[in-house]
């Protein structure tokens, strides 16, 4: 009996001014990488509100990654910065709700950046597949008394 | 023509609530003139007995605070809901967990293991544990469930209004009550009190700055609040930017910052983040190492956060396995 | 075939409860069991937030009694982070701390046991309430109990931020200072607590002592056991609530031990039941022997007259008067009428009427030195005062940040415990014969537990969680032959 093999799923908030201008540019030059990401553009890192990357998880993601304008080059000069000062504390958050950290990334790719983009997604991925699915309702669902 | 009858019950409670009620000193005397109370287990004789034999609609309406604990309490609940009309959920503990929240951070087996390993003074060689089902030399005596998880009112029954607060002010639940026995209610599953921040309302709303920058947290452990100066651009965590105002500011008063029991504003889907991305934004750090120490400066997010919320949260509990 | 009786929820007391009575067949009482269904895990739920946080966690253990978790809370943290507080924040707590004893003495006075003398024990329950000991001392009585809580917890709350769930509490002293405007307005309050306190004895004289039926209760065997005593006592062996070290005394009046807080885990341990979510604390040197009474049974009974038994005397001058008379109509010390307990209460009352009253004239509660800020790395602490309901212990351990390792609560009323236990099923016993039962004297039964003020919500705080499973079989005579346990 073959059992279907995880392949994760992952949310990706990309910065329109850098990140998903990178990842444009990894399609449009052919560079393959795994399909496991579903890209949503935001107007730049700064807008990544921590509740959607917790919405994301929630919801079924195993994998969230925020990416965003190296810090400095941010179109909107302070943004980026804001998102760094975020996530941390958003990890130490999840953490103690038992989230691994890793489950969550936060990257530097600019708009000519394709080929990065793409080798953080295949290793983001992998990263995620030995982690294994969050399947995150389901494990909280076994935590609750079911009335 | 008789009076109104009201109920009041106490789930996973401290008894607070029903401080708050006595809390209204003179004016209770007001309330109990416009309303015959049927059930009140901390100042009435009334039984199980005695509710399960009201008529529906004989009692127009349910206070009930505490969260849900228990297989009794659920039952209770319920009970309420059948012969009620209203029900209110009064209190921080029905309407978001409560500090009774705070065990879906924790798992039964650490609760084992802390009491039988680690507590001090428990003398329990034969590892007894309280249990549904006991015969003791022929006596079958039974205790309610001890459920896995901590749940606010409205995961169990439904619940047409919310009175927030740990407990509710006096103010308010004489507001409510009055509205209650006026026929002026808002629209069903509204949240008794304002709609906007406690920042509103603080007395230190003048020393906020607009631009404020926080260069890392402190811990009261070791340092002094000012007693005139916000406590977030002094450096303390305060929830008073996520949190509903209407408490009258008295812990502020009391010279302690806000820990968030009135629960979010409307638009916030989950209180913990709406603070986390309001605070964690005006962090002085400019480099990822300085942000990591900021992050660090504030001892656990989830307990300051979700003091009072845990069951509210999206993410609902810590995932722990078994 | 025995019949059972079940009284579910018990009422006028803060918590819940039931009590399951059995008869056997001549409607005799066989066995009767007080239950505590409750339980919330706060032991638990604790670890891992900052210990400066406990101050304001624990208090949610009771919105009856929170000011008795603050103070225990905050003493436990001066330990815990090695300092001690300027003498004006140590007075300052114990101001908001006696204001407090009193009003909630006070609640337990009037609104819960209070009905059952006031109106009459077998009364009818519609009547046996606050509204029904209204109707019976009047208006103006009931303004002055209304009005003298309300005072002592407006200012309770401009102390502490909160009246209930109290927020001023810090490792080596409070947040929050006494003006001299207000010390001045305050005492005013005093004066009042100090009469109203003369008038609640009073009270009880005219409506208790004087009544032969009342007094015939009080006495009545059914109601007594000769128990061990305990209660925090000062230097001089006088009761008191804010500090102190806990002293016990046996059924006869002997000190058997007298401890610091730190101290206390040689000196107490917790016996388990599987039909009852509360654990039952127990004199550790003398053991657990069962729910019984006398000097061999580690039994202890906490709360005011045991306070009263351990102690020599009370520390004011009123307060010591109303001792001495209340010592003289029971026969001695120490008293074993656990009805007894509502006596002691307003005995109580007006010495803590009077320490407020001695602490608002010294004009060093004003001063603006109200807290000393810890240095050093923390990692134990035990901090105990006299709650209400009897002694009470927070014990917390840290990592080197002051993040809780671990946390040990033993809670008043879980002294308590066995105690009402027993009093519940002797009374059920005493009242109930023949098979003759109705409301009035299953409320007689109740009034055994509600002299001890119970307050399941601190007894029940924590609990392990797991229901394991008992399984038991038995051959067909009955006998047990095996038993499994998950």
């Amino acid at each position: 009996m073959a059992e279907e093999a995880f392949e994760p799923k992952i949310v990706g908030f990309l910065c329109r001014w850098c990140s998903y201008t990178g990842a444009d540019l990894a399609g449009t030059s052919r560079i393959q990488y795994p399909a496991n990401l579903a890209g949503i553009r935001v107007m730049c890192s700064g807008r990544v509100d921590p509740t959607f990357v917790v919405k994301a998880l929630n919801d079924g993601a195993d994998g969230v990654l925020i990416a965003g304008c190296h810090p400095g080059d941010c179109h909107y000069s302070e943004g980026n910065y804001k998102a760094m000062r975020r996530y941390p504390m958003l990890m130490n958050l999840l953490e103690q709700f038992g989230v691994e950290r890793e489950r969550v990334r936060l990257e530097w790719i600019s708009a000519s950046e394709g080929e990065r983009f793409a080798e953080v997604v295949r290793e983001f991925t992998e990263q995620i597949r030995s982690l294994g699915p969050l399947n995150w309702q389901e494990n909280v669902a076994a935590c609750c008394e079911a009335i | 023509m008789a009076k109104p009858k009201v109920a009041f019950y106490w789930c996973a409670s401290c008894g607070g609530c029903e401080e708050a009620v006595v809390d209204l000193a003179e004016d209770i005397l007001k309330v109990v003139d416009a309303v015959d109370i049927a059930l009140w287990p901390v100042a009435l004789d009334y039984k199980l007995k005695d509710v399960q034999a009201w008529k529906p609609g004989e009692v127009s309406v349910a206070f009930i605070n505490g969260a849900i604990r228990l297989s009794e309490q659920e039952m209770w609940v319920k009970l309420l809901r059948e012969k009620c009309p209203v029900v209110v959920a009064f209190g921080s503990c029905a309407h978001l967990g409560g500090i009774p929240g705070l065990a879906n951070a924790t798992s039964r087996e650490e609760i084992l293991a802390n009491k039988y390993h680690r507590s001090p003074t428990v003398d329990n060689p034969d590892g007894i544990v309280p249990q549904e089902e006991t015969h003791v030399n022929g006596y079958d005596l039974e205790l309610p469930k001890f459920w896995k998880d901590a749940k606010r009112l409205d995961d169990v029954i439904d619940v047409d209004y919310y009175l927030p607060g740990c407990a509710p002010p006096p103010e308010l639940i004489m507001q409510a009550v009055t509205a209650i026995l006026e026929d002026k209610l808002p629209p069903k599953g509204s949240v008794l009190a304002p709609e906007k921040a406690l920042c509103e309302t603080c007395p230190r709303n003048d020393t906020k700055p607009d631009d404020m920058t926080i260069e890392s947290f402190k811990r009261l452990a070791t340092s002094t609040p000012d007693p005139d100066k916000c406590f977030l651009a002094s450096g303390f965590l305060c929830m008073g930017p996520a949190t509903r105002g209407g408490c009258g500011e008295r812990c502020i008063r009391g010279n302690m910052p806000c820990r968030g029991c009135f629960g979010p504003t409307p638009d916030a889907l989950d209180p913990g983040l709406k603070i986390l991305s309001a605070i964690a934004s005006r962090g002085e750090a400019d480099t990822e190492e300085s942000s990591r120490a900021f992050a660090d400066s504030l001892a656990d997010p989830l307990g300051t956060f979700y003091r009072f919320s845990l069951p509210s949260s999206m993410l609902k509990r810590r995932v722990t396995k078994e | 075939m025995s019949k059972r009786i079940t009284i579910d929820p018990i009422t006028r007391l803060e918590g819940h409860g039931r009590i399951e009575i059995f008869l056997d067949d001549a409607g005799d009482v066989e066995r009767a069991f007080f239950q505590v269904p409750e339980l919330r895990g706060f032991e638990t739920f604790s670890l891992g937030r900052p210990s400066e946080e406990m101050p304001r966690i624990t208090p949610r253990i009771c919105g009856v009694c929170p000011t008795a978790h603050h103070m225990a809370s905050t003493k436990c943290l001066d330990d815990l982070w090695q300092v001690d507080p300027p003498p004006a924040a140590k007075k300052i707590r114990e101001l908001a701390y006696n204001l407090f004893m009193m009003e909630d003495h006070y609640i337990h006075f009037f609104f819960l046991a209070g009905p059952d003398f006031v109106v009459g024990p077998d009364a009818p329950a519609a009547e046996r309430n606050i509204l029904g000991v209204i109707g019976k001392v009047g208006m103006e009585i009931a303004g002055k109990v209304i009005r003298v809580r309300r005072e002592c917890r407006q200012i309770m709350e401009t102390m502490m931020g909160k009246v209930i769930h109290p927020v001023f509490g810090l490792p080596g002293g409070v947040s929050k200072g006494v003006t001299e405007d207000q010390r001045t307005e305050w005492l005013q309050t005093a004066d009042f607590a100090v009469e109203f306190a003369q008038f609640a004895l009073q009270l009880f004289d005219d409506v208790v002592l004087k009544n032969k039926d009342y007094v015939a209760l009080i006495l009545n065997d059914a109601y007594a056991h000769q128990t061990n005593y305990m209660g925090l006592v000062d230097d001089q062996n006088r009761v008191n609530f804010y500090d102190g070290e806990v002293r016990v005394v046996s059924p006869t009046g002997e000190e058997v031990s007298k401890f610091a807080p730190q101290e206390y885990v040689d000196y107490i341990a917790e016996h388990v039941e599987p039909w009852s979510y509360v654990t039952f604390p127990y004199l550790k040197k003398i053991g657990w022997k069962g729910f019984v009474d006398g000097p061999d049974s580690g039994v202890v009974r906490a709360a005011p007259l045991a306070r009263c038994n351990a102690a020599d005397g009370m520390a004011s001058p009123l307060a010591q008067q109303a001792y001495e008379k209340m010592y003289e109509t029971l026969g001695g010390k120490p008293a074993h009428a656990t009805l007894a307990f509502n006596w002691a209460r307003l005995v109580e009352a007006l010495g803590a009427a009077e320490r407020v009253k001695e602490l608002l004239e010294d004009r060093e509660i004003t001063s603006d030195n109200i807290r000393t800020e810890p240095t050093a790395t923390p990692s134990e602490g035990v901090g105990i005062v006299e709650a209400p309901r009897g002694t009470l212990i927070h014990h917390y351990q840290t990592d080197d940040n002051g993040i809780l390792t671990n946390v040990n609560l033993i809670v008043a009323t879980n002294f308590n415990a066995a105690p009402i236990a027993m009093s519940v099923e002797k009374a059920a016993k005493g009242m109930i014969k023949g098979g003759v039962v109705n409301d009035g004297l299953l409320n007689m039964v109740e009034m055994a537990f509600r002299a001890y003020d119970p307050c399941h919500a601190c007894a029940t705080h924590s609990l392990p969680g797991q229901m394991p499973l008992v399984a038991t079989i038995r051959d067909r005579s009955g006998k047990m032959i095996r038993e499994l346990r998950r």
